[in-house]
């Protein structure tokens, strides 16, 4: 039981990034923007959050530079993808470069930590939040280990990781906004006929995009690690972006994914060494490579099918 | 190709290039400003570095030879409307292709060697790529998404093949075995002198031959002319009676097989051994060359020398200016990649009026909406 919690309490650590970028890809690939810039932005802001963090000592403006820094990013996106009608996944790529440079070389120069910032300590970062009663119940069987153990003591950014679920359910299928980020995303001339401005609500959900994808950012900082470390998102825009893919565009499914990888994830830390009957011991390899084999898998529609925004990937010209 | 006035053909193959370059090197200079230091004083030292003495010369052949390769692997797929990103991952499995048969033929004079090595790594790096274009073909998966999945599952795979199956008993990082000096890809400093121990090797003038051989098959054979036509209109290229899954299969693996040269230059000639993550970033640099030069093979050779410029001039300038780390060639690459592939048309459209306003004797009225270029 301890064993268990354990794991999942770190599936939980580990996914809040994922679940925060998975749910920031949802809204722009559901308005017709594929975004493989979510590991750029990741990592952009992840940067932008610790630069922030240890120049000022707060960690709440470390989180607004963070989400700055993918604002910018998601900006440049637009721009290329929006307005000169240039193609997403070059631009995407060319961000993923830009983040993945940049920061080390800003980082070296600013700090001279080989790319990595300084650690955080104090205000500078996110600290475990421990829920009301959670003393109280730890020693209440089952419930104890599971609300004390698992529920509470994560930071503010994965309570608002696991919220962003439902509120983006909601946004998607109760909403006026997200019924026209939905159609952008499969039909973006029939909104334009209804005398909405296509570009607009492409650039509002790169805004939205930004946001999330900011927080997971930080997250990975200035709550699971207290510093910046080069290349420290390591993949997980992609498996994000993997997630978004396995979930078919849809927002419970994307938490489902997350934790899914999450989960792979936590077990592999687990079983580093461990010897299992049968296998042997477990090459880590192998789990690492599963998010991506599921997801290809997934695709080659093996395991279902996944069906893109029909929209997505192609810039929207406006008739004259 | 709709333009309300073509722009003519030297403005589109050589004018806009080279103003989106200029644009991501200034970029790159203001980048350099922030952080304190002369921009031009960095590009001195980076020529100097990288053409100002023989060591120095012969590691940018060494890093231009690379490029080649990567930046044909991804213009070859580019043709035919595929975009490979997974140059890295399939350059990798190709060092498992060469060092397998390097090792198994060790001994072997390296002149008969080359041959089997090299296709022994275009066969593995060519199945490697061969999977995500089967996929697109056959089960409609996008290339794009395989290929990025694809990178990493090569990570993982080589990584264990590397540390639990290759590495021998006695060595404690994580490589396989070396090849024998007499079967490993002899390094140009053996004939000139000039190069000192510089790791530049044969496959350069392979890297050459293989520019000559990609602008033949893609312009000069039958199936060059349909790889393009399904680049073009891929529903054109069907009507025509050309199978496009056939196509999507053979370029990936070509494409893929291209890639896995850069086996023969590192893993077979100037590492002597597969050592662990050895294609460090050099797929990716393929997708900025290919951009850079237009999927073509002069321009991709230029490119290529370009970013083989920027990564030994780079080292130079790491020494020299403390500030600037390798890390400024990735920023530059990425503005490359940025400006020339994917914000090629906000230069575009100003080189347009400037032209339109320049030859405007015949008056034209509104612009029609530009199509979606190829």
């Amino acid at each position: 039981m301890e064993d268990l919690i354990s794991i999942l309490v770190t599936t939980i650590r580990v996914s809040t990034p994922l679940i925060l970028a998975c749910l920031a890809g949802l809204y722009s690939e559901r308005a017709g923007i594929v975004d493989i810039g979510l590991e750029g932005k990741l990592l952009g802001s992840a940067f932008g959050a610790a630069v922030v963090a240890a120049v000022t000592g707060n960690v709440w403006l470390g989180l607004l530079a963070g989400i700055g820094v993918s604002l910018v990013f998601s900006g440049i996106h637009g721009l290329a993808s929006i307005n000169f009608r240039g193609n997403q996944i070059i631009s995407g790529v060319a961000l993923n470069f830009l983040a993945s440079g940049l920061t080390v070389f800003l980082g070296a120069a600013w700090f001279g930590r080989g790319g990595n910032t300084p650690p955080l300590s104090g205000g500078a970062r996110f600290y475990a939040i421990q829920l009301p009663f959670a003393r109280e119940l730890a020693g209440v069987p089952v419930i104890g280990p599971i609300y004390s153990g698992l529920i509470s003591g994560h930071t503010i950014l994965t309570y608002i990781a696991f919220l962003a679920v439902p509120l983006t359910a909601f946004v998607l299928w109760r909403t006026r906004f997200g019924l026209r980020l939905r159609a952008v995303g499969e039909n973006p001339k029939a909104l334009d006929t209804a005398g909405m401005s296509v570009s607009w609500l492409r650039y509002k959900a790169l805004a939205i995009t930004a946001v999330l994808v900011g927080m997971g950012g930080a997250y990975l900082s200035t709550a699971q690690a207290a510093s910046f470390s080069r290349e420290m998102s390591s993949g997980r825009g992609y498996i994000a972006l993997a997630a978004l893919i396995f979930a078919k565009w849809k927002p419970y499914p994307a938490l489902g994914a997350c934790l899914l990888f999450g989960f792979l994830e936590a077990l592999q830390y687990r079983l580093q060494g461990v010897s299992l009957p049968v296998i042997g011991p477990v090459p880590t390899q192998a789990m690492q490579a599963l998010p991506y084999v599921l997801t290809i898998l997934l695709l080659a529609g093996f395991v279902g099918r996944a069906i893109a925004p029909k929209a997505s990937g192609q810039p929207y010209v406006k008739e004259r | 190709m709709s333009s309300a006035m073509p722009l003519p053909r030297w403005v589109d193959v050589a004018l806009l290039p080279v103003l989106n370059v200029t644009l991501a090197f200034l970029i790159g200079g203001v980048v350099v400003m922030i952080v304190g230091e002369n921009p031009i004083e960095a590009v001195r030292i980076m020529l100097y570095g990288a053409f100002g003495y023989g060591y120095g010369f012969g590691f940018t052949l060494y890093y231009t030879t690379n490029f080649i390769f990567a930046g044909l692997a991804v213009a070859v797929a580019y043709h035919g409307g595929l975009f490979n990103i997974g140059g890295e991952g399939q350059a990798y499995v190709g060092g498992l292709g060469a060092i397998l048969v390097a090792l198994a033929v060790g001994g072997l004079h390296w002149a008969f060697a080359l041959p089997l090595i090299m296709i022994s790594a275009a066969l593995f790096a060519g199945v490697w790529a061969f999977i995500p274009g089967y996929l697109q073909a056959k089960r409609g998966s996008h290339v794009v998404i395989t290929t990025i999945m694809m990178n990493f599952i090569a990570t993982s795979m080589m990584s264990y093949i590397i540390s639990r199956i290759l590495k021998p008993a006695n060595v404690n990082s994580d490589e396989s075995a070396r090849i024998d000096p007499l079967t490993r890809v002899p390094f140009l400093s053996e004939w000139v002198p000039l190069l000192k121990n510089t790791p530049v090797n044969i496959s350069f003038f392979i890297a050459l031959l293989a520019l000559v051989g990609v602008y033949w098959l893609i312009w000069h054979t039958k199936f060059g002319y349909a790889l393009r036509t399904m680049g073009h209109n891929g529903t054109a290229a069907h009507y025509a009676g050309m199978s496009n899954a056939r196509l999507i299969m053979i370029t990936m693996a070509i494409s893929g097989a291209l890639a896995g040269m850069v086996a023969i230059n590192d893993t077979a000639g100037a590492h002597g051994r597969l050592l662990l993550g050895y294609v460090a970033g050099t797929g990716f640099v393929g997708i900025a060359v290919a951009f850079m030069g237009k999927a073509h093979p002069i321009g991709v050779g230029l490119s290529a020398l370009l970013f083989g410029v920027l990564y030994q001039g780079g080292q130079e300038l790491a020494f020299t200016m403390p500030a600037i780390t390798r890390e400024m060639i990735v920023t530059i690459q990425a503005l490359v990649i940025l400006f020339t592939g994917a914000m090629s048309n906000m230069l575009r459209r100003p080189v347009e009026l400037a032209f339109m306003a320049a030859q405007s004797g015949a008056e034209r009225s509104g612009s029609p909406a530009e199509e979606k270029r190829a």
